[in-house]
């Protein structure tokens, strides 16, 4: 489903990619996670693009992103990116946030779109929300919608960038909730997140990342109890220390 | 002069001074001088628009000569655009043109280069996230920017185009130089024949601009209110 292949990413001179190799397979959960500035947040913009990689072939969902024939407007139709501070459009009401790309990309007839929206408002547990603006809604709210928003275009893989980094504690929980409903359903999900619970009881992999590279990809149980390399020891144990 | 200001030469000449000689003959006066700053200020929106769009784009090929042009007419005098623009259209056009026209056109160009740094200013202003969230949607580039980024910036240009328009209302006075009867024109015409009342004719001028950019800012900033209850409401 993605493939990465020898993938390599700079900003000037900063080495942000560094010979990344992961594939993932359709259905799978995959969680990224590692110290800031690791490259995580890169390495999952890369796949649809919001950031263009320099070296190596990256291969999703059949296409190859370095390929200039590749429709890369139409690829991202297929990939729901749900971002850290949400990014729902402020001047348009939650509904409208959800039918608009169905409607302008996908031709939808706008009372079909709506009635779409509204099962997905539902699902996400906001259906009463639908005439708000994203300012009048909490950020788990916000960022349920923007799942949402994403799930609309029907998908076939979701990404997401930090989903509850923005967030109050206690609303972290909801939204895991839905993100954990969506990997129960099969979606293909890569996760950038510090959610360790969520790790290890949805995803099938993770990968840890330190300064551009992937370090280690294990299985959750393995990885959170016999972490292999140096710093994953390091980044785990003060991640799960009382005091954190 | 026997009073100190005599304001009966005003109301002699008051129909020449809202509307010049139409019916009869041309529009002028305050008529005229409305018209042209109208179609200047709408043609401009355009324009500005088209620019502003035009020096964000990411190809440099696109953006280097809209902002070469920004620039140059930028770095004028508005009195040299329109005198340019006299001399210039019919040169180019290989015919006469009508001195109204030349100025609109004078005008147009001059605050279309001012608008379109209002226009990039208010799409840089909106967080690069409200693009990326489109864009990874599926919307295209245009899209992204018609759907989302520009319905927010132009709500934010709003207060700056404001006064934008407030000034060409002004600068359409400068349409004088090329012996269009607007407003100001007309006021030297009648200084001219009545040659007594200098003071009150340009009071009289002063005071009609005064309430026209007043009007306008005023029905702006309702505007506005009205808009930003849209949003939140």
């Amino acid at each position: 489903m993605i493939e990465f292949n020898g993938v390599h990413k700079w900003f000037k001179k900063l080495h942000v990619l560094n010979d990344i190799n992961l594939h993932v397979k359709p259905g799978e959960v995959v969680v990224v996670c590692g110290p800031s500035g690791s490259g995580k947040s890169t390495l999952i913009r890369t796949i649809n693009q919001l950031e263009p990689i320099n070296e190596g072939t990256l291969l999703v969902d059949g296409m190859n992103l370095s390929d200039k024939k590749t429709d890369i407007n139409k690829l991202r139709a297929e990939i729901g990116f749900v971002f850290q501070q949400f990014n729902l459009y402020p001047h348009l009401s939650v509904l409208s946030n959800i039918t608009l790309a169905p409607i302008k990309i996908r031709n939808t007839p706008k009372a079909q779109a709506q009635q779409q929206a509204m099962a997905l408002l539902e699902r996400v547990g906001l259906a009463e929300k639908r005439d708000a603006y994203p300012t009048q809604l909490s950020g788990g709210q916000q960022q349920r919608v923007a799942i949402a928003r994403a799930l609309a275009m029907k998908p076939r893989i979701m990404l997401f960038d930090e989903p509850t980094s923005a967030l109050d504690p206690e609303m972290i929980g909801e939204v895991l909730d839905v993100m954990q409903k969506l990997a129960k359903s099969g979606m293909t999900m890569v996760v950038v997140t510090h959610e360790m619970g969520f790790a290890r009881e949805v995803a099938h992999r993770v990968v840890f990342m330190d300064q551009g590279q992937i370090l280690e990809v294990a299985p959750p149980e393995q990885f959170f109890l016999h972490p292999q390399h140096e710093r994953a020891q390091q980044f785990l144990k003060q991640l799960l220390s009382p005091m954190h | 002069m026997d009073e100190f200001l005599n304001f009966q030469v005003i109301a002699d000449n008051f129909t020449y001074f809202m509307i010049g000689r139409y019916p009869k003959g041309p529009l002028g006066g305050l008529g005229l001088t409305l018209y042209l700053a109208v179609v200047s200020c709408i043609l401009s929106m355009f324009g500005g628009l088209i620019l502003g769009l035009l020096s964000i784009s990411k190809k440099r090929w696109v953006r280097w000569p809209s902002v070469v042009f920004i620039n140059a007419v930028r770095g004028l005098p508005l009195l040299m655009v329109i005198f340019w623009m006299y001399f210039l259209l019919p040169a180019l056009l290989g015919r006469t043109v009508p001195e109204s026209r030349t100025v609109i056109f004078g005008l147009t160009l001059f605050t279309s280069a001012y608008m379109s740094q209002i226009v990039r200013a208010g799409i840089e202003g909106i967080p690069r996230g409200q693009t990326e969230a489109a864009l990874s949607t599926g919307l295209k580039h245009w899209q992204a920017m018609i759907y989302i980024v520009l319905p927010q910036g132009l709500r934010n240009m709003i207060p700056s185009f404001v006064n934008q328009f407030v000034s060409l209302i002004k600068d359409t006075s400068l349409a004088f130089i090329v012996g269009v009867s607007e407003l100001t024109h007309v006021g030297t015409q009648i200084n001219n024949r009545t040659m007594a009342y200098p003071t009150e004719i340009f009071i009289f001028i002063a005071a009609v601009y005064f309430v026209i950019c007043y009007a306008f800012t005023s029905l702006s900033r309702l505007l506005e209110r009205k808009l930003s209850v849209g949003s939140s409401a």
